[in-house]
């Protein structure tokens, strides 16, 4: 039975329904398609409004639903018969994923001129999967995670195709298969976790666990524990199941690339802190040991790989696996956790840094967006010298290039930082040891596209200078990562706070 | 104060870039270096020898309470006169790149970041922050050499900065697992230092080793020098001169403050590598540089075989209190001289590249006739760096030979042959590149024009104020010293 708390909970889902249909129907009765852009735009302050709400309900700022259904009170409300769940954590990636796509929307600006007549499909696309990725964050139950989890990954199909050249179908295709792939071997996980403990709600399953009424440690449960895994591994970009990223990401529209590569992360991120350490928070060390290993390849090969790149989507596409490797310390970090303290010190790290890391990717996709929207050339070759044709431009390119190599003052800096400390904390020296030196690799590839942005040996001399909306995106996550690198403390103590609600 | 100190050029840096264009940026620049060198002249006086402990304290702790990261600077005896000293090498570099045409602004305001980064490292208490200025450092450093720079600039400024990244991935690792040491906790270094007995996470040799690699890329300690003779012969003067003069004091600064003063019995027990290391470093070094051709990379490879005395000043660690203590004032003197005396080695060869268009000694020669005071000059540095009695390259050596006799006689000896071959290498390069006859390419050269003059001058009045009267450094290094050695004999 839905009741009104339930609406108010799923408001800014409901919100993001109804703009996805107003824009499509916008998009039929109109020519004007900056039009469709402004409504996408404007229309997500809806979205936010509502989080806000339910932000301030958590805080008791406020009591809206007190006349009509009582107080809604503690750390977190569930709803939708227990199957979501309205936290601060949900509701700190549903900011990140809304501010994602806000930014991403801009940056869309100039590039929407490539496909005029689907500017409304694209849009609406886009939020579609915002709104997978909504719900995914707050699923605390495992067939509504399914659905969300599909949801936000099949409109990113169509979108990775929507150039429909040849590289542009490819990476959609590609990207099905390797979806419905990784699909099947996440729900034949989440069939063997409800097989063995008779329930798909994740308190419940780590309740039964806990009180170890069998099963638990059986080798069918963590075969399922496995799969859950590789599912996951796939949504985050992990080695051994990134082989569809260089393609997809090479090939698929630059906004699109970088909404996969940022909000689509956070959201995998998000619902692996909820499943392992809400559901699973007894097998911790099964899978943290897991996640370390993971993590070093990922963290290793990423950046091996990223060298060779000639192709600068494809060499951030490796980047970006790098980055999950970096990311996924902090979720090693729980086997060896022993108080409260040092067990949410690891996934309020990966917080911080998915909130930077976003920050970052997205401030080097808009500034490649602007380019390559005007050279028409994605190879790193055609960044030479740009530094004169686009200053700002490639300032923000460099800027989120240093961020991406954590070079001080940048929040890339701090966010490495933080995870590397609680990683120490934890005992895993040799996989900080490892970071670090993932770090130096990295500064190789990342340093030469900025150094070759500022060689002045580039006879074309035409301006590159970007279109307002854009250079509004440039704008934001510029100072964004320089303010955060410099005064980490806001983030931080947020990220603390919607960790410190639902981890033991 | 220290805050003003620090930020002064960072400022300047801003306004450069953002509001200013051409010579004004070059004059702003100007303006800055000059008013933070009497802000650093201001530090150095205001500093009072006779007390001990952190003076000019400011601090900040709410920075980052998740971490216990704190805004924490202040100065001692071991960072005043290094503070001082960057003072003086930022006005130094301002005006021997007087000449420098190509993206003034962009130039400048990476220069004047510089000099925030390296001032940072000196003035910093909380280790964190230390390490951001350690790392904010290479930023500048990678655009100056790669964009400003000559020959294989790219792969100079790409080998610098990998090289210094490693390095501190390494003291990275250190910190943290100091940081999460049962006990220690804070970030605080002097009170890091002055626990005693502390349960670390990894045994303190492998805490002291990824110290010591870190500091020693950049001192640099042979093997891990290779990067220095590409990023001095590659870069321009400026750079070089900031580069030989207090970025390479870094890293025997990170060692006194860091590897001796944390970890006392270790430094100790490793002294007779570190001597060994330390002549390896000196003789090597020399050797090498009688092999050079190339002005800058001669000057390049004698700061290896200079920093090698840094080394030795060190392995006086092995014998008693009072041996440690003067070996350690001379370590921390050879810093602050070499970095007057090679600063104004690099104005030089610079002055004379920016006329001759050539470093090749081969090419050059009886010039100092055309060019008085080029020629006065680079004699004077050179003989300086020979460590001629009157200079200050004599004090801080023989203050070094003093402490590291007293532990290691035999590596002593052998140090005291390096002096033998430095003062042949220096005194050949000058004969064939300023004397002997003239070159008629060279009759139309002229001597150094005023403002040329100005870090030549500033640097030579350095040079004999320590010489004349060391105790103007010497004490307040010693007073440093004193505490680090306090507590751990």
């Amino acid at each position: 039975m839905m009741t009104i708390t339930d609406l108010y909970l799923i408001s800014p889902e409901i919100s993001l329904v109804i703009l996805a249909s107003l824009v499509i129907v916008l998009d039929l009765m109109t020519d004007r398609k900056s039009l469709v852009h402004s409504l996408t735009f404007l229309g997500l302050l809806a979205p936010l409004f509502a989080c806000i709400l339910l932000w301030g309900e958590l805080e008791s700022w406020w009591n809206l639903l007190s006349p009509v259904s009582g107080e809604i009170a503690g750390e977190s409300m569930p709803g939708m018969n227990q199957s979501i769940i309205v936290d601060r954590f949900s509701l700190f990636f549903k900011f990140l994923i809304l501010a994602s796509v806000g930014l991403v929307i801009l940056a869309s600006h100039e590039y929407i001129g490539k496909f005029r007549n689907y500017v409304g499909e694209y849009f609406s696309l886009i939020l579609l999967s915002t709104i997978g990725m909504m719900v995914l964050v707050s699923s605390v139950e495992l067939i509504t995670l399914y659905i969300a989890l599909e949801l936000s990954a099949l409109p990113l199909v169509a979108l990775s195709a929507f150039l429909g050249d040849s590289k542009s179908s490819e990476a959609g295709l590609k990207f099905l298969l390797l979806a419905a792939l990784s699909s099947a071997v996440l729900l034949y996980g989440l069939v063997l976790i409800f097989g063995v403990t008779g329930t798909t709600h994740l308190e419940l399953i780590s309740s039964q666990i806990v009180q170890g009424s069998g099963g638990e440690g059986s080798p069918i449960f963590l075969l399922g524990v496995t799969l859950l895994i590789a599912g996951f591994g796939f949504k985050i970009a992990t080695v051994p199941f990134q082989m569809w990223v260089p393609d997809v990401y090479e090939g698929s529209p630059t906004p699109i690339t970088a909404f996969l590569s940022v909000a689509s992360k956070a959201a995998g991120f998000a619902v692996i802190i909820r499943v392992f350490y809400g559901g699973l928070p007894s097998l911790a060390l099964d899978w943290a040991v897991l996640f370390g290993i993971l993590s070093a390849i990922s963290m290793t090969i990423g950046n091996l790989v990223a060298i060779s790149q000639v192709n600068i989507k494809r060499m951030l596409a490796y980047s970006t696996i790098a980055h999950a490797g970096y990311m996924m310390i902090g979720l090693a970090t729980a086997a060896s956790s022993t108080s409260a303290a040092e067990m949410i010190s690891g996934p309020s790290a990966i917080l911080f840094y998915l909130g930077g890391y976003a920050l970052t990717n997205l401030a080097a996709f808009a500034a490649i967006i602007a380019v390559t929207n005007r050279t028409g050339d994605e190879s790193i070759q055609g960044f030479w010298g740009i530094g004169r044709r686009a200053p700002f431009e490639a300032f923000v390119l460099a800027v989120s290039l240093i961020s991406l190599t954590g070079i001080p003052p940048t929040v890339g800096f701090m966010a490495k930082l933080f995870i590397f400390s609680s990683a120490v904390n934890a005992g895993l020296i040799w996989l900080v040891a490892l970071g670090l030196i993932n770090s130096v690799i990295s500064a190789y590839y990342y340093l030469r596209i900025v150094r070759s942005m500022y060689s002045s040996s580039s006879d074309d001399q035409v301006s590159l200078a970007a279109a307002f909306p854009t250079r509004l995106a440039l704008a934001v996550t510029a100072v964004g990562i320089l303010l955060i690198g410099i005064w980490p403390q806001g983030l931080m103590s947020v990220a603390d706070k919607a960790i410190l609600g639902f981890v033991p | 104060m220290l805050s003003a100190t620090l930020f002064l050029p960072m400022v300047g840096a801003l306004i450069v870039a953002l509001f200013l264009r051409g010579s004004t940026a070059r004059l702003v620049a100007a303006v800055v270096v000059a008013g933070d060198f009497l802000l650093s002249v201001l530090v150095f006086m205001q500093f009072d020898k006779h007390q001990s402990g952190l003076q000019m304290v400011e601090r900040y702790t709410d920075w980052i309470p998740n971490l216990k990261i704190e805004y924490f600077l202040a100065v001692d005896g071991l960072s005043a006169p290094l503070v001082l000293l960057t003072g003086i090498l930022g006005v130094a570099a301002v005006f021997s790149s007087w000449s420098v045409k190509e993206r003034q602004k962009e130039y400048f305001a990476w220069l004047l970041l510089l000099q925030t980064a390296v001032m940072g490292v000196f003035l910093s208490q909380d280790f964190i922050l230390f390490f951001i200025f350690w790392e904010l450092e290479l930023i500048p450093m990678y655009f100056l050499i790669s964009i400003w720079g000559g020959g294989r600039k790219e792969y100079s400024a790409m080998k610098f900065v990998l090289f210094t990244f490693i390095g501190s991935a390494f003291m990275l690792v250190g910190i943290l697992a100091l940081f999460f040491s049962e006990g220690i906790g804070t970030f605080d270094m002097a009170s890091i230092a002055s626990m005693d007995t502390v349960d670390y996470l990894l045994p303190s040799q492998l805490l002291f080793l990824l110290f010591f690699i870190g500091f020693a890329v950049k001192l640099p300690v042979w093997p891990l020098h290779t990067w220095l003779p590409d990023a001095h012969t590659d870069a321009p003067t400026a750079v070089s001169v900031m580069l030989a003069g207090v970025l390479l004091k870094m890293g025997g600064y990170g060692l006194m403050r860091i590897n001796v003063s944390m970890f006392p019995e270790v430094a100790q027990s490793l002294s007779l590598l570190i001597g060994v290391l330390a002549i390896i470093n000196i003789i090597y070094g020399a050797m090498v540089t009688f092999r050079q051709t190339d002005l800058k990379r001669l000057i390049a490879f004698s700061s290896i075989s200079h920093m090698g005395y840094v080394l030795l000043g060190f392995s006086a660690l092995g014998g008693s209190i009072s041996a440690s203590s003067v070996g350690l004032t001379g370590a921390a003197m050879q810093m602050f001289t070499h970095g007057t005396i090679t600063g104004l080695l690099f104005v030089m060869v610079g002055l004379v590249y920016d006329r001759t268009h050539t470093r090749h000694i081969p090419d050059l020669g009886g010039m100092a006739s055309k060019m008085p005071f080029v020629g006065v000059s680079f004699v004077f540095a050179g003989l300086a760096s020979l460590g001629l009695p009157g200079t200050s390259g004599f004090v801080s050596e023989a203050m070094i030979f003093l402490g590291a006799f007293q532990a290691y006689k035999g590596l002593t000896i052998i140090g005291v042959v390096g002096i033998l071959i430095t003062a042949g290498y220096i005194l050949w390069a000058l004969q064939r590149s300023l004397f002997g006859p003239e070159i008629v390419r060279w009759n139309e050269l002229e001597d150094a024009s005023l403002v040329e003059k100005i870090a030549p001058c500033l640097l030579i009045i350095f040079i004999l104020m320590v010489g004349i009267y060391p105790s103007i450094i010497a004490d307040v290094f010693s007073s440093g010293v004193e505490q680090i050695l306090m507590g751990s004999f």
